[in-house]
């Protein structure tokens, strides 16, 4: 089983390392809506920077991980469905959009501190914390874009899905990041948040595996 | 009406909440005052709320093991009636909020989470009608359903809990006495759970009167087997 998840991984990353096709998009959308915000608001305060940053992550992991599902057409997600199990399909597909979306987060986060000045005071934390939220955002995004991908592809779908699904991880990170800033936080809260946000994403991971095969049949 | 005890007992369950909702003495909590008397309609909804979308959750899961179109009437019935006491919930309490908290919407993180968590079921609804074929679109939001519930019930009953909050048992809580289970007055008992079965019975009584029009409306693909 391990077998078959490396292998489907190394063809996702292998095509994505010739085409470069997502990689590319998602980097330009990223520059340009981080280049607009710069004309808009040049030096914005510290709230304002957090959450324009947990807004541009959001369309960022909606852009990337819809683009993964999307690239296969219905001929070669037949040929997968003869050739590998379900699990083992979504797992593939949960870690390659987990290391696309740590890749654009960090990214991202290089952008936002170089273009928009730097307002954070714990700077390692806050990595940390743009990681853990890249992994979450990315695991629930897998599985709505193969919720998704059975209805059409719809790409407004996957929006309307998704919003209100993230809304409860997004506010644990927001207020995680809160603590990057500086402000004093109670004691063990941080790591209460922190152990939620990852409570979260294994039950995500959890139910992803779980359901996805009901999905995966045709 | 077939069955009728039990929609009986709801009936009568709702008229006495209503009479001795009313009636009976409510303790002086300072704010709050008589509007405790809310305490028998807005509640009970959350309960209700909870309950239905539990159980139409559990034939979500019910179809995914067995494909019968009967589990996803179910399970579509009671999510709709689900959202309606939700709307319930959040109208009962605004108004309560208008004359506690001063404004109908005050941003409180519960008040947040249930907004959203109403989106969260709403979209449910849509991606049923997005999906032209019946046994897909039934399969597919049978697992939107069961992913839906299990982010739903840490965004009411978790989050708003950690953070501050105007809502009794938030942090910070100044102005509002507690009304948990636990320190609840007597008397109030004696309405207020008689009333979490009235509403509960009769978000049970809609839906299966849904569910009843459904399956006259679907009879012929339902017992193709």
């Amino acid at each position: 089983m391990i077998k078959t998840i490396y292998a489907l991984l190394k063809k996702d990353l292998l095509l994505e390392l010739r085409q470069q096709h997502s990689f590319h998009g998602i980097l330009l959308y990223v520059a340009s809506t981080i280049f607009v915000l710069k004309l808009a608001i040049n030096q914005p305060g510290a709230e304002v920077w957090n959450g324009l940053f947990w807004v541009i992550q959001l369309f960022v992991c909606v852009n990337a991980v819809a683009k993964s599902f999307l690239q296969e057409g219905r001929g070669r997600m037949l040929y997968f469905y003869t050739i590998s199990g379900a699990r083992e399909f979504i797992i593939a597909k949960l870690v390659y959009n987990i290391i696309l979306m740590l890749l654009m987060s960090l990214l991202s986060l290089a952008l936002f501190l170089v273009l928009l000045r730097n307002p954070l005071g714990n700077t390692v934390q806050f990595i940390g914390i743009v990681c853990l939220g890249g992994v979450s955002l990315s695991l629930v995004f897998t599985l709505l874009a193969a919720i998704a991908a059975k209805a059409q592809q719809n790409a407004a779908l996957m929006a309307i899905l998704g919003f209100p699904l993230i809304v409860p991880q997004l506010l644990l990170l927001i207020k995680l990041s809160k603590s990057a800033f500086g402000e004093v936080f109670r004691e063990g809260a941080v790591l209460q948040l922190t152990l939620l946000i990852t409570g979260l994403d294994i039950m995500v991971i959890a139910l992803a595996i779980i359901l996805f095969p009901f999905l995966w049949k045709d | 009406m077939r069955k009728s005890w039990w929609k009986i007992l709801a009936a009568v369950l709702l008229v006495y909440t209503f009479t001795a909702g009313f009636l009976i003495k409510v303790p002086e909590l300072g704010i709050l005052k008589e509007t405790s008397r809310n305490l028998f309609f807005h509640v009970p909804m959350w309960f209700g709320q909870i309950i239905l979308l539990t159980i139409s959750m559990i034939y979500s899961i019910l179809y995914l093991r067995k494909p019968d179109l009967r589990y996803d009437i179910y399970a579509v019935a009671l999510a709709k009636t689900g959202i309606l006491m939700g709307v319930l919930g959040l109208l009962t309490g605004a108004i309560w909020a208008t004359y506690v908290w001063g404004a109908p919407w005050s941003n409180d993180p519960k008040q947040i989470g249930v907004a959203i968590a109403l989106l969260i079921y709403f979209a449910y609804l849509v991606l049923r009608n997005a999906i032209p074929d019946i046994d897909k679109s039934a399969r597919i939001s049978a697992v939107y359903n069961i992913f839906a519930y299990f982010i739903y019930i840490p965004l009411i009953m978790i989050l708003p809990r950690m953070v501050e909050s105007l809502h009794p048992g938030g942090k910070g809580v100044e102005g509002n006495p507690g009304l948990n289970g636990a320190d609840l007055d007597a008397t109030m008992r004696l309405v207020f759970w008689p009333a979490v079965i009235g509403w509960t019975l009769l978000g049970v009584w809609i839906s299966t009167l849904n569910i009843r029009l459904y399956l006259i409306r679907d009879k012929n693909i339902i017992n193709v087997k």
